[in-house]
């Protein structure tokens, strides 16, 4: 892996206005009532960046990604996708959960769960096959596409998961806790995969964890939530990460700038937020 | 659970007591309506077989059970899917199901037997409602059981409603209906052989009644274990084809 010039981050993306955001959270409220979720969020992500969501557990973070998706609609104020209110799922927005072993359907095999993505659109069985193993491949998983994914490892099933949703062909992709369950050595490895492959895409990426060291090396910013906010805002603060890329595993972790906002970041969410 | 060496010594006293109750009886002789020696029996059982009157009986159990499978669990499992799918369907349902579920299948073996007279009408009319409202529960909570993650990631790829059914909610429910339909298989067999012997004059149940009356003790016992066996080796298939099939997927779970 090579160490790269800060003059390759900024990744223009052609066609998509940048001043436009790809999402807008305005004002956003949610409640589960009685209890108060999301209190007055607003922020937004530019097409290609990648944002990641940290806070503490019941801080709203799995519903925010939840809101992008239209699954849920927010009590007050209103989630936008390039100025549109969003009201339900839109076939370019792919969420990699954290459990793959609930959200692989066991009775298929590797090639079968990619295919399921691909069998709502009109495509030739043959043209999807190409499609199939151009995916795999993508993700390493070309010499296991008969297999099932309970033979598969934690890692390899995870990695099946992403590649049924770069089927979708991805604008925008939610990444809730996708390797919370993964063992160190296989979650840096993911961490570097999924950046190649977003970055190859240009896709958007809305990564929730509880990974302080995973939301700064995986992204351009990083958004910390409050927990019960009451009358105050959920957004609790923001952290801009200006880290080149490519970024690399020890490379990036030994900089000062990750290394002062690892401590920047500890000391804000070690504080008691009244 | 498996070959395990308890499989084989379950066998040894099933077969001290056949051999206790053969020693018994050549010992002391007895007349009697209710006994009969284990080699007796055994002749008996080769004689219902030589005669084919066992095998006949044994199909008209089996076609009367099938048929009610067909009817009652059949319909019992599209409705329990539906009510699966549909929290609010299952809400509007769930009075009448539970009116109707305690009530005894053999209590309608009078009424059934007015409208449909003698035959396979009756048995499996009363088999189908036997086996209706246990297939109906256990499919609901099969649906219900299905990971909701799986739901979501059905709504997130955006399939239809039937695809989502078909491709997601049916093949992550099948483990469980087919347990579901393993124990309807056994409640079915029950209530065969329970109508023959209340009131429908064919199968087992009847051929069993008929040899108490006819104060054949011997041919008695072995209509008796030969439904027993009967069961066993049914339920025991369907097992053996569960585990073979959906093993992985029930051990997940």
């Amino acid at each position: 892996m090579t160490r790269a010039t800060p003059a390759l981050r900024a990744i223009p993306n052609p066609g998509v206005r940048a001043d436009v955001p790809l999402i807008s959270f305005d004002e956003v409220g949610l409640d589960f009532a009685p209890r108060r979720i999301i209190h007055r969020l607003t922020f937004s992500i530019a097409p290609g960046e990648i944002v990641s969501v940290v806070g503490p557990s019941g801080c709203g973070k799995t519903t925010l990604l939840r809101l992008v998706t239209g699954l849920v609609q927010p009590t007050r104020g209103s989630v936008r996708r390039e100025g549109r209110a969003i009201d339900g799922p839109a076939g370019d927005v792919a969420i990699v959960f954290q459990d793959y072993a609930n959200a692989l359907l066991p009775w298929r095999t590797v090639a079968g769960n990619v295919s399921l993505a691909l069998e709502a659109s009109a495509m030739s069985p043959a043209q999807r096959k190409v499609r199939i193993d151009e995916l795999l491949g993508k993700v390493g998983l070309a010499a296991h596409a008969n297999k099932f994914p309970r033979q598969l490892s934690g890692g390899m099933q995870q990695r099946l998961q992403i590649a049924r949703c770069l089927a979708q062909e991805p604008t925008i992709l939610l990444m809730d806790e996708p390797f919370g369950a993964l063992d160190a050595m296989t979650r840096q490895s993911l961490q570097d995969e999924m950046l190649r492959l977003v970055r190859e895409t240009r896709t958007t990426v809305l990564f929730i964890t509880h990974d302080l060291e995973e939301a700064i090396y995986l992204s351009d910013r990083i958004i910390a939530l409050r927990a019960n906010p009451g009358e105050q805002s959920s957004l609790a603060h923001t952290f801009q990460v200006d880290l080149p890329r490519p970024r690399d595993q020890l490379a990036t972790r030994e900089e000062p700038e990750f290394l002062r906002l690892r401590r920047q970041a500890f000391d804000y969410l070690l504080e008691p937020q009244a | 659970m498996s070959h395990s060496p308890g499989r084989w010594q379950g066998i040894v006293l099933p077969l001290l007591a056949l051999v206790a109750a053969e020693a018994a009886l050549r010992v002391r002789p007895t007349q009697s309506d209710v006994i009969a020696a284990p080699t007796a029996i055994l002749r008996a059982f080769l004689r219902a077989c030589a005669d084919a009157t066992l095998l006949q009986a044994t199909a008209q159990t089996l076609l009367a059970t099938g048929g009610g499978l067909l009817i009652g669990a059949g319909g019992g499992l599209v409705a329990g899917v539906l009510l699966g799918l549909s929290r609010p369907a299952a809400a509007r349902a769930s009075l009448l199901v539970e009116l109707l579920r305690p009530l005894p299948s053999v209590a309608l073996i009078p009424v059934a037997l007015l409208v449909f007279g003698f035959g396979y009408r009756l048995e499996i009319a009363v088999i189908g409602f036997a086996v209706f409202f246990p297939m109906l529960l256990l499919a609901t909570a099969a649906v219900r059981a299905v990971p909701q993650r799986l739901v979501e990631v059905s709504v997130i790829l955006r399939l239809s409603a039937w695809s989502r059914v078909r491709k997601v909610m049916l093949p992550a429910a099948l483990p469980r209906l087919f347990v579901a339909l393993r124990l309807c298989v056994g409640i079915a067999l029950v209530v065969a052989v329970t109508t023959e012997i209340a009131s429908n004059p064919q199968g087992l149940g009847f051929a069993l009644l008929s040899a108490q009356q006819s104060l054949a003790p011997d041919l008695m016992l072995a209509i008796l274990l030969w439904i027993g066996v009967l069961g066993w080796g049914i339920n025991n298939l369907l097992l053996q084809l569960e585990q073979r099939w959906f093993n992985a997927q029930l051990d997940k779970e």
